[in-house]
């Protein structure tokens, strides 16, 4: 049975770390992966998407609307933007962050309010928590990746013992200790 | 040994394993992954060309040389090198020459949507298009093959789907070849139009060759490939879009995948639509199989149900062809867009907010960060068309709107001025036109993704090396000494007053526009500003600018300290001193 992860976020936040993390888990459990992510434009402070695929044989690399069976969100607006991509039996796991688009800088749109209450409406199963006061927690505001890596971990039909190899694997040793607490705070949220 | 690899990694993997010595490229998203990837490889010689017809040049001139050599561009970067292109397809070559196009369907990062298989067809050169990165390995290695074999440069093709996703290929050794023997034939390589003329038939009798081996050679090779399943649909695909078709239909219709699209074979088509009931093309953006089925005489559907616009997928093809769609959720209520923006710190900023003090009126723009300059709030660029446009197209106004010159500039960044702008600053000086140009010089090629170009002073293996030097190169040009300014884009005042001196000079000015890329490594920063609450007006000037570290909360500015890297542009436009 292949599976599909988008993350989604906002340029900046360490959603490619993240989706490494993934792919690096999935392969050492034995499945086919394909990952894709679109580089340039995108990456400047604009909304960013990972696809990841999992299972025996995997044919196209993106996830299309209806289709994602987890959605990593590290922001909530962006949650909502992509929730058209996800099984209606699905799983949003949400940071709840709120990045202004320029658009809500500028005044030219607002930033709407009770984004999860509308998300959750739809009948979605939503996980949402503030991963950043975790990621301090475990010793540093970066760390929110592997905090909410850590999240989706549960919902995944991966052993922990895995995971924690793919981030020994993806991250420098130097901050290695400190993933691995944000990875344990986010696993147990 | 396997491994999961972009498809951009796959492409630099065999070229490693293929025996490439040299590599020359321009970046561009999506193809600039091949050539960093290829350069960490100490076997082989690898640069960045200050455009893409130099880097084909140079590995044209090394395959002629006998080294199998290689070079990496996106769709828009062939058709500056169109040129060596076509005349490189009657010359033929040495040792294997492999070109790698990206195509970017969906314009995720690009400023259109051209077909580069047209130009395989218009070059008559063979082209071979990967499904995932094991493709992208095994395609790029049998690529310098048939290079040899056929005497002339293959061309391997990607769209964005391929070159930025990963999956797992399969490593092997590299080969190291003998360079092939240079022997001195200026009826092969000096293409004078009497040795052309006996060329071009070469190259007709050799289309017809490789129009042999797609039909039968490529399926052995594996390369077009003929998979039958129910046969009431036939799908023929390339690409990416073969992957779309067999994750949307599956064992429910039969495939003809294509790996070389051009020449196509005509049997293998006739054989496999023989075999099915209804047959569909699908292809992004042009219908280039669709046409040559049809020309063949071979009932096909394809663009009278599918877009030419844009990028398919496998929803887009069950919804066409077996009319299902999946069931979604959608949240009510509204999200506003977030387009890409110009980075917190980023010194285009300040310059963008000086032209407009200093009362420009007209920016003719260029490709690169700055392009977002033309976004609101900021709404400082008037044209954006290709590289190096801005500085020549500007000329072309003000030679039609003489009064409205003192009110124009052109902007450009210091790579793309060394692509193809710095020609345009010639034709300036040389036709007395009273323009100003402005380079954005950031230190680095910026948009791509931070590659180094041959005004930074570094090359791609990060070796020092000599930097030109741009005010000189204003000088030797014909710009007038005394009308070439520099100024700090993140001091405005200064940068302000640069701008109105280079309006106001009589003949041709160039203003550099100094101040490295924020987000380059070495660049130091200051601690991040703080908004004080009590002495801020709610005035908003310093919304003007669009940076995305500052908001309104509560009726005031606050700045957001993870992102404001203290450049200092905001607190020059606060009247009251409430930034510091």
């Amino acid at each position: 049975m292949n599976k599909s992860v988008m993350i989604v976020g906002v340029g900046g936040q360490g959603t490619l770390l993240a989706s490494r993390i993934l792919g690096a888990a999935l392969l050492n459990s034995g499945f086919t992966v394909k990952l894709s992510e679109v580089h340039g434009m995108s990456q400047r402070g604009g909304s960013v998407v990972t696809y990841v695929k999992y299972g025996e044989e995997i044919a196209s690399p993106i996830i299309e609307k209806g289709e994602a069976d987890i959605i990593l969100a590290f922001e909530q607006l962006e949650a909502a933007r992509w929730l058209e991509y996800m099984k209606p039996d699905g799983q949003v796991i949400v940071n709840t962050q709120k990045i202004d688009p320029m658009s809500v800088v500028i005044g030219d749109a607002v930033y709407p309010d009770g984004v999860i209450e509308a998300i959750e409406a739809t009948g979605a199963k939503v996980l949402a928590f503030d991963a950043l006061p975790i990621a301090n927690e475990a010793g540093s505001s970066k760390a929110v990746n592997v905090v909410l890596i850590g999240a989706m971990a549960k919902y995944t039909d991966i052993p922990k013992e895995t995971w924690i190899d793919a981030v020994k694997e993806c991250v420098p040793a130097k901050f290695l200790n400190l993933n691995l607490k944000a990875f344990e705070l986010g696993y147990n949220c | 040994m396997k491994k999961l690899l972009l498809g951009n990694e796959a492409v630099a993997r065999g070229l490693y394993e293929a025996g490439v010595k040299v590599v020359s490229s321009y970046p561009g998203t999506p193809s600039t992954e091949v050539t960093e990837v290829a350069a960490k490889y100490d076997e082989i010689y690898c640069e960045w060309a200050p455009n893409e017809k130099v880097a084909m040049e140079v590995a044209y001139g090394a395959a002629v040389a006998g080294a199998r050599s290689f070079c990496a561009m996106k769709h828009v970067g062939l058709n500056v090198a169109a040129d060596p292109l076509f005349t490189a397809s009657y010359t033929g070559i040495n040792g294997g020459l492999v070109i790698l196009v990206a195509d970017d369907p969906g314009m995720h990062s690009s400023q259109n949507e051209q077909d580069s298989r047209h130009y395989a067809m218009a070059s008559k050169l063979l082209m071979l298009e990967p499904s995932d990165s094991d493709e992208c390995l095994k395609f790029a290695k049998i690529a310098y093959d048939l290079s040899e074999r056929f005497d002339a440069p293959v061309i391997l093709r990607e769209t964005t789907r391929i070159a930025h996703s990963r999956s797992v290929a399969e490593l092997s050794d590299r080969v190291e070849l003998p360079d092939k023997e240079y022997v001195k034939n200026p009826q092969k390589y000096v293409m004078a139009p009497a040795n052309a003329k006996i060329k071009h038939v070469v190259v007709e009798k050799r289309i017809a060759d490789q129009t042999a081996f797609a039909e039968k050679e490529a399926v052995d090779l594996g390369i077009n490939r003929v998979e039958y399943n129910d046969r009431k649909i036939g799908v023929i695909a390339a690409g990416v879009c073969y992957d779309y078709a067999k994750e949307a239909l599956g064992s429910r219709a039969s495939y003809l995948k294509l790996g070389c699209v051009y020449p196509l074979p005509v049997n293998l088509i006739k054989d496999f639509a023989a075999q099915c009931e209804t047959v569909y093309v699908l292809e992004e953006l042009d219908d280039f199989i669709e046409t040559h089925c049809l020309k063949n005489g071979i009932k096909v559907i394809g663009k009278e149900k599918f877009s030419l616009i844009g990028e398919y997928s496998q929803s887009l093809i069950a919804k066409v062809i077996l009319g299902e769609e999946k069931p979604t959720l959608k949240a009510d209520i509204d999200i506003p867009v977030r387009p890409p923006v110009l980075c917190a710190g980023c010194p285009h900023r300040g310059l963008y907010y000086a032209l407009k003090k200093a009362g420009v009126e007209t920016v003719t723009g260029d490709i690169g960060c700055y392009t977002l300059g033309a976004s609101k709030p900021i709404g400082m660029m008037d044209t954006c068309l290709c590289m190096g446009a801005s500085i020549s197209s500007l000329h072309g106004r003000n030679k039609a709107n003489p009064a409205k010159a003192n009110k124009s500039v052109a902007v450009i960044g210091d790579s793309t001025f060394i692509h193809s702008g710095v020609t345009g600053l010639i034709n300036i000086a040389y036709n007395k036109s009273n323009s100003v140009s402005i380079i954005l010089d950031n230190s680095i090629t910026g948009m791509t993704g931070h590659q180094q170009n041959p005004t930074t002073g570094y090359t791609i293996k990060g070796d020092p090396t000599s930097a030109v030097n741009l005010e000189k190169l204003a000088c030797a040009v014909g710009i007038p000494e005394g009308n070439v300014f520099v100024c700090d884009p993140y001091d405005l005042k200064q940068s302000e007053e640069t701008i109105k001196s280079a309006l106001a000079c009589e003949g041709p000015a160039v203003v550099i526009s100094r101040r490295p890329c924020a987000l380059l490594k070495y660049v130091k920063h200051n601690p991040p500003l703080k908004v004080d609450r009590e002495k801020c007006r709610s005035c908003k000037m310093c919304m003007k600018i669009g940076c995305p570290a500052i908001s309104i909360k509560d009726g005031k500015a606050e700045i957001d300290a993870t992102q404001c890297l203290g450049c200092n542009v905001c607190s020059q436009l606060c009247s009251f001193g409430a930034i510091e």
